[in-house]
């Protein structure tokens, strides 16, 4: 196999080419969320939001088939409500909110895998989990597009304020900035992109797409804003590499695209020459002041 | 730090406290104080560790309510007011410039979505200059030692442009010449007719450059001029003062009316 067939699925096949669409916009969307969840240190708060939206997309699911819509505001409702539930245990009483999010994403995982296998078959499970290029149709599309463009608009309206929350938050306190709306907003974010991935990567592995690609852009720049953009390039990079390999070798597309971000992800830890490990190895050199 | 101004001096603001009783779960930190910082005075609060003195700034921050009586600020509102933490929660990892956190100063000019203008721009330059921090724009925040980026929280501090300022120990960890230069700014800001209130340690710092102090022990000892409130009796009498927490204390009785 060639890299000429391997372009030829995307030129061949409409529904490679969906794919590519869904997840090249997808990634424009993830890039910024997963800077910000690493940086607040919130990354496994978004692999167990991930989680939680799974019973509700498979409530979604038991009413109406793969509907997008009825899935879509199922997992929308999950994912607040685990949210909203996990603060919630953590104000009311002594556990701590990593603790109680753990609890509630388990529970809400092993509820979402019972009612999809009460109804459908594994396939279905399966699907639901890790994904499908073939599920990406043109209402899929239509409902990324919606969510990665009101994504870019809540970033460009909150970016000042949440910088300033995630570095300073008693600061942003004092001068009257609504940290804990800015807080929920970008919580809310989160969950419609989760949602908007499920379709091609699965509930389990769309928050890969914001993490790895972020995480691997953190070993390249130390500028806000370059990091933002270097991860989109990776998230992008990924889905073409992953979509590929998943049609050229028959693989579940969602884990093909974080396998290939997880490369992107080791080669960046290698040799980024921001805090990568050949750049620590080298002896550097220093300025006279 | 005059420069940075473009609109005149702000008129100044007082901060009072009338009999007010400030504390965490019902038991009080600050017993029945009445003492009031008027326009354009420099003060600093005195007293042992765990004598209420960080709880008074809170207090005229509201981010704590008081139990009894009343936290009075008059000439500006609260959220005008700047104020530097003790601990300030600053998370250093994150890879923000100097300029863009000092620029935070201007929050209550450009609020979350002005644009920045030139003259901006040029405020910023002009307060990290009067700190010392001139041509750190660039530098990230987890590139700073200690004494550096407590003179940025200056700067950030001066941009605000508050008429009244709120200091929590801003000297801890700092060396003295960066004492010396950061007290500067601040004796700068009160020349300008700002309210200063510092919470300090060194009680020589005090005794040279504050004209007035307030001795606090969980209660009030002594306010007024600084040599009449740092005599070796009202010390004592702060050191004398309990700092065990008496879970089963009896409650006060004392009247709230102010």
């Amino acid at each position: 196999m060639t890299a000429a067939d391997l372009l030829s699925a995307f030129t061949e096949f409409a529904f490679m080419r969906r794919a590519l669409a869904g997840c090249l916009v997808l990634s424009v969307a993830a890039a910024p969320l997963g800077v910000f969840l690493m940086l607040r240190r919130l990354s496994l708060t978004g692999d167990a939001m991930a989680h939680a939206i799974l019973p509700g997309v498979a409530a979604g699911y038991l009413l109406a088939g793969l509907n997008l819509w009825a899935m879509t505001a199922g997992g929308l409702a999950a994912g607040l409500a685990i949210a909203l539930l996990a603060s919630a245990v953590t104000r009311l009483t002594p556990l701590r909110e990593d603790a109680s999010l753990a609890t509630l994403y388990l529970v809400s995982l092993a509820l979402g895998v019972i009612l999809i296998s009460a109804r459908g078959s594994a396939v279905d499970v399966m699907h639901l989990l890790f994904g499908s290029v073939l599920a990406i149709d043109d209402t899929a599309l239509v409902f990324i597009g919606i969510v990665a463009s009101l994504t870019v608009v809540a970033f460009a309206v909150m970016w000042r304020p949440l910088v300033l929350e995630c570095v300073d938050p008693g600061f942003l306190k004092a001068v009257g900035g609504h940290g804990a709306l800015v807080h929920v907003l970008f919580m809310l974010v989160m969950v419609l992109n989760l949602i908007a991935g499920f379709q091609a990567l699965g509930t389990l592995l769309s928050v890969g797409l914001m993490m790895l690609p972020a995480a691997s852009a953190r070993f390249w720049t130390r500028s806000l804003g370059a990091m933002t953009a270097l991860a989109m390039a990776f998230a992008a990079a990924a889905s073409g590499i992953g979509l590929a390999a998943s049609f050229a070798a028959n693989l579940p597309s969602g884990p093909a695209i974080i396998v290939a971000a997880g490369a992107i992800y080791a080669l960046s830890i290698a040799l980024g020459p921001s805090g990568g490990l050949i750049a620590r190895a080298r002896p550097a050199r220093h300025r006279t002041g | 730090m005059t420069a940075i101004r473009h609109q005149p001096a702000p008129d100044g603001a007082t901060l009072a406290f009338l009999n007010a009783t400030i504390g965490y779960d019902g038991h009080p930190a600050l017993h029945h104080v009445s003492a009031t910082f008027a326009p354009g005075t420099l003060t600093a609060v005195v007293g042992p560790n765990g004598a209420g003195k960080s709880t008074l700034l809170k207090a005229a921050i509201g981010a704590i309510r008081p139990i009894g009586g009343e936290v009075a600020v008059s000439g500006c509102r609260r959220n005008e007011i700047a104020y530097l933490p003790q601990l300030a929660e600053i998370d250093r990892a994150f890879p923000l410039p100097v300029f863009d956190f000092v620029a935070m100063g201007l929050w209550g000019r450009r609020g979350a979505f002005g644009g920045f203008r030139r003259a901006d721009d040029e405020d910023v330059a002009r307060s990290l200059a009067a700190v010392g921090l001139a041509g750190f724009e660039g530098r990230l925040l987890d590139t700073l030692s200690g004494g550096q980026l407590q003179r940025v929280l200056f700067a950030r501090l001066a941009l605000q442009d508050a008429p009244l300022i709120l200091l929590d120990e801003p000297f801890t960890a700092v060396d003295d010449r960066t004492t010396h230069e950061l007290m500067d700014v601040v004796a700068g800001w009160n020349a300008e007719g700002r309210t200063v209130v510092a919470v300090l340690h060194d009680l020589d710092l005090v005794r040279r450059r504050f004209p007035r102090a307030l001795l606090v022990a969980r209660r009030l000892i002594a306010e007024g001029d600084t040599a009449a409130v740092l005599t070796p009796d009202h010390l004592a009498a702060a050191r004398h003062h309990v700092e065990a927490w008496d879970e089963a204390a009896p409650f006060c009785e004392a009247e709230h009316t102010p």
